[in-house]
């Protein structure tokens, strides 16, 4: 058992020198990395549920109510049916890219969450540059989806590849300005001071200074995410499946995993940015900051999460299908040229220090 | 001009999506439609045509006087009947086949017959495992019948008026 240990200690040291024999850290981080993607992949399953749900209820319908009391196995049940369910590979396909392609696009679903502060002191990892991480890390799972439409070696993949390439290029210039007033505002692009800088009550939440960037940023997520009313990727009346087409079994459910976890990010991301991340809606109200003090933080942010993810939901079951050249329009003609101009107010507000956001 | 603002002001102030989404929110809260299928079912009609029986007098004779009256006016040809005399002196089926998959459940057998021997019920679960489970025989028929002959009667009494 010694020795054993002993060859584990030498053999981190020979991969990782920069550890310096500190084996303490590295199992240390994988216990933090654990307690993150249990609870994740748990909320992603969950969440699946409650879009059946949610989406059923918004359509008189009553949604999954059979496997388990009030159907909660029913994720449980559609994660086994897809574990067992045969991997396809279509012929003359490039199957070393076709399955390189949903590891590419969980593993930065999943590696952008080190950065999230749940809390004051509650993250995996506090990087000086975390929110260029998120935006950077964010943008490789793109990577995933356009090699599975290219490696499926099948044209209604290829579609969908080509615009979700397009989306993202128009996208991510959205997201990015968006992002930068936020910035501009923190001074700081650390999630954790971004956070820690809106303290103090309802008031000093950053989507009162920047409520459109706020509504703008939601809306390039929901494009981002290849969500409804943007979700052209998959496009199911119009190019059947997209880029999943080919996938089925536990391939599929990867991207699915990756999806859905992306979405979560994103609500998360838009309470860490506009709504005060874990600080309670409480705060500097007298009496109900002390009554509700015994609140960790972790939950107020989740439960502000839990009403972005709602909204994913809400919006879903609402709107149909954009058209793709919609989509562009918006981006390019709309969102930028609104972003660029909040961009110059909110410089002008620093430099005149409006209300407590700018002091 | 001024049309150009509001249209603008409208479009910016997202009030036609937030209008989308109050009919959301509203139907989320709404009582639910869904009837549970094996635990609920909906009402049906007394003309609804399902399953076919053979009915019986109080007596217990069988109604059935092989006329072939159904049998001629059947558009799918699903009826097949044999007859003979019986003992009595009546004449009587001795073969009373309907093919259900040729049967298109029109309900003009019910309609020819004078003594209102086939009825269609209101029967619809009737599924079967083989192929020649498809060939209603008169036995089965008849048992159909023997074994709803109270809701038949009531449905048929029910709808008598309009006929």
């Amino acid at each position: 058992m010694m020795e054993l240990w002993q060859s584990f200690v030498l053999g981190v040291n020979e991969l990782m020198p920069w550890f310096d024999g500190n084996v303490a850290a590295i199992v240390i981080i994988l216990i933090k990395a654990f307690a993150l993607i249990m609870p994740l992949l748990l909320t992603v399953a969950y969440f699946t549920y409650a879009e059946r749900k949610v989406i059923g209820y918004m359509q008189l319908r009553i949604g999954p109510n059979r496997v388990g009391p009030k159907g909660w196995l029913q994720p449980i049940a559609d994660a086994l049916k897809l574990m067992t369910k045969e991997i396809i590979f279509p012929s003359r396909a490039n199957i070393y890219l076709f399955l390189l392609a949903p590891i590419l696009a969980i593993a930065p679903a999943i590696a952008v969450w080190a950065v999230i502060p749940f809390d004051e002191g509650i993250y995996v990892t506090n990087l000086d540059v975390s929110l260029l991480y998120v935006l950077a890390i964010g943008s490789i799972g793109v990577y995933g989806i356009i090699l599975a439409g290219w490696a499926s070696n099948s044209k209604y993949p290829l579609l969908g590849a080509l615009r979700s390439a397009s989306l993202l290029v128009s996208y991510e210039i959205v997201i990015g300005f968006a992002l930068v007033t936020v910035v501009m505002i923190a001074g700081s692009v650390n999630l954790n001071t971004i956070v820690a800088d809106q303290q103090g009550g309802m008031l000093n939440w950053y989507f009162i200074p920047l409520f459109p960037m706020m509504v703008i940023f939601f809306i390039s997520a929901l494009v981002e995410t290849n969500r409804a009313p943007f979700d052209v990727v998959e496009g199911e009346s119009e190019i059947v499946g997209g880029t999943h087409v080919e996938y089925s079994g536990m391939t599929f459910a990867v991207f699915f995993l990756a999806e859905y976890a992306n979405m979560i990010l994103m609500a998360v991301l838009a309470v860490v940015m506009f709504f005060g991340g874990w600080h309670s809606p409480f705060e500097g109200l007298g009496v109900l900051e002390s009554a509700f003090a015994w609140v960790p933080g972790i939950v107020w942010l989740l439960a502000k999460s839990t009403f972005f993810m709602f909204l994913y939901l809400w919006v879903r079951a609402t709107f149909p299908r954009f058209r793709y050249d919609q989509i562009m329009r918006l981006s390019w003609k709309v969102f930028l040229p609104m972003t660029i101009v909040w961009i110059f107010v909110v410089a002008l507000m620093t430099q005149l220090h409006i209300g407590p956001w700018f002091a | 001009m001024i049309n150009g603002i509001k249209k603008l002001a409208k479009n910016l102030t997202l009030s036609e999506l937030r209008s989308g989404m109050k009919i959301t929110a509203k139907e989320f809260v709404n009582t639910k439609i869904t009837v549970q299928y094996p635990e609920e079912k909906t009402p049906i009609s007394p003309r609804f045509r399902g399953l076919h029986a053979l009915r019986r007098y109080p007596n217990g004779e069988e109604r059935c006087i092989a006329c072939k009256l159904c049998e001629a006016v059947c558009p799918a040809n699903a009826i097949t009947i044999e007859s003979e005399m019986r003992d009595d002196g009546t004449r009587r089926t001795t073969q009373y086949d309907i093919d259900l998959f040729k049967c298109i459940f029109c309900g003009f057998c019910e309609e020819a017959c004078p003594v209102d021997a086939i009825v269609e019920t209101q029967i619809f679960e009737y599924a079967f495992e083989s192929r020649d489970g498809s060939i209603m025989t008169k036995e089965r028929l008849l048992k159909v019948g023997d074994d709803n002959e109270q809701v038949i009667g009531k449905i048929k009494a029910q709808d008598a008026k309009y006929r």
